[in-house]
């Protein structure tokens, strides 16, 4: 299928490695399934009764990719979406999600996309979700995602959550079941700037002897927007977890940042560590003694901070 | 050339006027070696952030080949073709050594190009180039970093803000053969500041800065017998295993 050049632009931003028509995709289109392939480990199939995808991952899926984007171009359109994924015992997997809006008109755009992944034994699971909003338009772009995970015995899960721009106001909320030894690795990059919002709730339950959480949240606060950062690891077991939130604030922007460890087993070890602070002026200084010029320098630093 | 004319810094604290350093002069020439020594908290350090622009004068001139450049942002001073190498570098949380020297070099530097300037400075390359530039890395890793960093380009002038701080022996070796090798090239000119005997020793010119003045400047010749008792000593300064410090000034 075709697809217009907004559309590409826009999955160019949201999907790095690529979206292409083949193996297992699926694109969501304002408000409906545009195009869709299956592969042989992975089936997607549309729910009924309520908008959304299951996606089923058969074991037999080592290594592979399904790619599920959403893109809306049409101003005003509120779209939910509900998408369940199912990942059999041993599958390794490369889920590649996100949702972009193109807004060129003076209404609110939303999308509100509540996943759910059930990660059985061993599985491997990385997740990638970028989020991101342009246009020329004077209507909002308002991303909700909502996360679901629930891991079985040693399975690995890796969330990787970028929004880098043009969302005027997301609400995230993540919530994570771990079962014996498995593993969680989330990296929330975010930046936020005008007058814009962001709220990132995120509760993991370590509920398995062994299970080992770590969770890196880096974002960039500029203009006057507003960012609340609330990450709460709860140690029902025997495990880890290490929750790091940094935040680089400018201009008149604020930051909230609220890791929360809660223990309830005498061997879970939890740490936190949280750091709000102004671009480094030693690290300004050393980009410009390489003939860069302040706001380059500036973009150098919130680039690297993060990728 | 590299003319430095009355060169003044002066901030104010509570009120007060206080002089940092004051009425510099110095020349150094095209491929010259100047090191500047003298005791801790003498002005040898803000002399070097007034060059490269992270310190502005309050008075006084700087030439570079007849152009003043005093009132040039630091980033317009290293595109006039100044590389500074500070003497505390900052972390890059985040960042990787071999992306910081692309950035100092201005361009995407091919694998063994980023491996020999690691080497060059006592580092070995394969197991550096995709650490981050944190705390991971020891002070003195960080400071060998620092110094690639400027040698990833070529400059007009290079400046190196005391580059033996915190460098092991073996390193220093290396180091102090690279400094031989840019200046018997002859093309750059180097400016260090330092209390290290055989840096001080490779210089073509020596300056000595004490209370935010210069006490002594001169051609080595001149000025190695005052440092090193071979002849008269040089009132200010004393000489201990290998580096050479203030008297009377409670730094030592």
């Amino acid at each position: 299928m075709e697809l217009d050049a907004v559309t590409s632009k826009v999955l160019a931003a949201i999907d790095a490695g690529g979206f292409q028509q083949e193996g297992a995709y699926n694109l969501r289109y304002n408000g409906q399934a545009l195009c869709h392939g299956d592969s042989e480990h992975i089936k997607i199939k549309k729910k009924e009764g309520k908008p959304g995808i299951d996606v089923f991952i058969s074991s037999g899926a080592q290594g592979e990719q399904v790619h599920i984007p959403v893109v809306i171009s049409k101003s005003g359109m509120s779209d939910i979406v509900y998408n369940d994924f199912y990942i059999e015992e041993g599958a390794d997997v490369v889920i590649v999600a996100g949702c972009g809006i193109h807004n060129s008109g003076c209404n609110e755009t939303r999308h509100d996309g509540v996943h759910a992944f059930h990660v059985g034994k061993n599985a491997k699971v990385v997740y990638e979700e970028k989020h991101y909003g342009e246009g020329e338009g004077t209507g909002e772009n308002i991303l909700n995602p909502v996360t679901q995970i629930d891991l079985e015995e040693g399975a690995v899960f890796t969330l990787d959550t970028v929004q880098i721009r043009g969302v005027d106001s997301t609400q995230r909320r993540t919530d994570v079941d771990m079962g014996p030894g498995s593993r969680l690795y989330v990296m929330e990059k975010l930046m936020t700037h005008d007058s814009q919002e962001a709220v990132s709730n995120m509760e993991i339950r370590m509920n398995g002897a062994g299970s080992l959480a770590q969770i890196v949240s880096r974002s960039v606060a500029k203009g006057s927007s507003r960012q609340t950062f609330h990450p709460n690891a709860v140690g029902n077991a025997l495990c880890k977890a290490h929750i790091q939130c940094d935040s680089i604030i400018m201009d008149q922007a604020q930051v909230c940042s609220i890791p929360e460890i809660d223990a309830r087993n005498v061997d879970a070890q939890i740490i936190h560590e949280a750091a709000i602070g102004r671009i480094n002026t030693e690290q300004l200084l050393k980009l410009r003694s390489f003939g860069m010029t302040e706001e380059e320098a500036e973009n150098v630093v919130i680039d690297n901070f993060l990728h | 050339m590299l003319e430095v004319r009355n060169l003044t810094y002066e901030v104010v604290e509570n009120g007060e006027k206080i002089t940092i350093v004051k009425d510099i002069d110095f020349t150094v020439g095209d491929g010259e070696m100047l090191v500047i020594t003298g005791p801790n908290g003498g002005g040898k350090s803000t002399v070097a952030k007034l060059l490269m622009g992270v310190l502005k004068a309050t008075g006084g001139e700087i030439l570079l080949d007849g152009k003043p450049i005093q009132d040039m942002d630091i980033d317009q001073r290293a595109k006039a073709g100044i590389g500074y190498a500070f003497q505390q570098p900052p972390v890059f949380k985040g960042m990787t050594i071999r992306r910081l020297l692309n950035l100092a070099a201005g361009e995407e530097l091919p694998e063994h190009v980023c491996c020999d300037l690691l080497s060059n400075v006592g580092m070995c390359a394969r197991e550096y180039l995709d650490r981050e530039v944190d705390a991971t890395l020891s002070g003195g890793e960080r400071k060998r970093v620092e110094i690639a960093t400027v040698l990833a380009k070529s400059h007009r002038v290079c400046i190196f803000d005391e580059p033996e701080a915190g460098i092991d022996l073996w390193s220093f070796s290396m180091l102090v053969k690279e400094f031989e090798k840019i200046h018997s090239r002859k093309r750059e000119t180097l400016l260090l500041i330092s209390h290290q005997e055989k840096i001080i020793r490779m210089a073509d010119r020596i300056l000595i800065i004490k209370d935010g003045l210069v006490k002594e400047c001169g051609n080595a010749k001149e000025i190695l017998p005052m440092l090193f008792g071979e002849g008269r000593e040089c009132a200010c300064m004393g000489r201990k295993g290998g580096q050479i410090y203030g008297t009377g000034c409670g730094n030592e």
